[in-house]
């Protein structure tokens, strides 16, 4: 069965829900819906795991609870530390659900192919204020000692900011492989693994990533070092490629 | 009195009513540590709530927790004092959340039942005056300092509410 058909798995209480449970995105690993949580004015994110068949459930069971600790784990020590990143509302690792505050916008993914979609009429600067932004938000994640593990541009939202969409902050987002008290090796890959799917998701734009790892080098005091370690990160990324 | 419903949990509506200056903390005590059946309420002491969502969060835990037979205490009304604790201690929860004799802003929950009956039995026990469930009345009520030692974060900061609810989510894993 291919995880995008069949009817979709919600574990209880949401399976009897006349709360409304919009479907958002579904990916291998894990369903989004948008909903509401604790009160009807407080929109969420819920994010459910559904078990994976193909799995031991012995296993299963062990990476769900993993992935969802991971997460709500790293979003707490964010919001602690105060890198704005959806709040945690609720959680269960045994059924795979965690509830987070809801984040109003789109991703960056979305925003740099509406803005290529536009014909880039708003400009270079424009991308490059954004890519700057992205570059800071990592680095300020960075400098707290969480490393993201899946940074891409989807697991990015520039937060809404009254009606200009596109305008307003960073928020980060999708932690189920983040890690904590980590290793300047780690950082370098976290940034390796952002370039590579930036490349690949906006090939026209690759030429600005180094707006990114400018604007990182300024954000935090070992940045320039993390830097230097992904020199050496990328090249055993070639060889890799050489070879495989 | 106020009748609440969770998102996800319309079967189980919650009746709450927040009092203040209550007279008979004791007397209120004693029914609990007896088992007392017509007094099967989470009775809560309001000098260490943040906030409605501190409050609802925790109910949201431990309704789930009880529909997932996963209770920690004895029923649905202690696990909801268990759920505010930050940690595994059953009766240190009950300490820190639960009512002493000196309480005397008091937030009394009951899940499920009939609400009319519910706020009748409370009028009549509670020796004290019923006032709205907010925010702003629970900011009035609240002991910084005590809310500061129990979850070791600044009440005042704006991450407050987001740190303590994450923490009441992370209990237990
Ligand atoms: N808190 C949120 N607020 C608003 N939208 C969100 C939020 N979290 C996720 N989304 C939306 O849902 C999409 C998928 O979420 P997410 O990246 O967390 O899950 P995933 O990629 O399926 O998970 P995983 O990679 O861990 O399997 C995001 O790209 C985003 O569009
Ligand atoms: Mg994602």
């Amino acid at each position: 069965m291919s995880p995008d058909s069949g009817t979709p798995y919600l574990p209880a209480p949401f399976t009897t829900s006349p709360t409304p449970l919009t479907l958002i995105t579904r990916g291998a690993e894990a369903a989004l819906y948008k909903t509401t949580f604790l009160t009807p004015h407080q929109p969420c994110a819920l994010k459910i795991r559904p078990p994976k068949p193909w799995r031991h459930p012995t296993l299963d069971a062990r990476l769900t609870r993993q992935r969802i600790l991971a997460e709500a784990r790293a979003l707490v020590k964010c919001g602690r530390e105060g890198v704005r990143v959806p709040q945690v509302l609720g959680m269960s690792w045994e059924e795979g659900w965690v509830a987070l505050e809801w984040i109003a916008g789109r991703t960056v993914k979305d925003v740099i192919w509406g803005w290529r979609a536009e014909g880039a009429e708003k400009g270079d600067a424009w991308l490059r204020g954004l890519l700057g932004k992205v570059g800071r938000a990592v680095g300020l994640l960075h400098s707290i000692g969480v490393v993201h593990g899946d940074l891409t541009s989807s697991n990015m939202i520039v937060e809404e900011q009254g009606s200009t969409a596109g305008e307003g902050e960073i928020v980060l987002i999708d932690f189920g492989l983040a890690t904590q008290a980590v290793q300047e090796e780690d950082r370098a890959v976290d940034l390796y693994v952002l370039e590579r799917a930036f490349g690949s998701t906006h090939p026209r734009e690759e030429a600005l990533f180094g707006v990114v790892l400018e604007a990182y080098a300024g954000s935090y005091k070992g940045a320039k070092a993390t830097l230097k370690r992904l020199e050496d990160v990328r090249m055993r990324g070639r060889k890799k490629s050489m070879i495989g | 009195m106020e009748v609440i419903t969770l998102p996800h949990l319309e079967q189980h509506p919650l009746s709450v009513c927040l009092f203040r200056n209550v007279q008979n903390a004791a007397f209120l005590r004693q029914q609990l540590l007896q088992a007392n059946h017509d007094f099967e309420y989470a009775f809560l002491d309001a000098s260490v709530l943040l906030s409605r969502t501190h409050v609802l969060a925790a109910c949201f835990r431990a309704i789930t927790d009880v529909l997932h037979a996963r209770l920690k205490s004895h029923n649905v009304h202690s696990e909801i004092v268990f759920a505010l604790s930050p940690n595994n201690n059953i009766a240190d929860s009950f300490r820190r959340f639960g009512i002493s004799d000196q309480s005397t802003n008091i937030l009394a929950i009951k899940v499920g039942g009939d609400a009319s009956q519910i706020e009748a039995h409370l009028m009549q026990h509670v020796q004290g005056t019923p006032v709205l469930f907010t925010d702003a009345t629970l900011q009035t009520m609240r002991d910084p300092a005590r809310i500061r030692k129990i979850y070791r974060v600044d009440v005042a900061s704006k991450e407050a509410e987001a740190f303590i609810l994450g923490t009441m989510a992370l209990k237990g894993s």
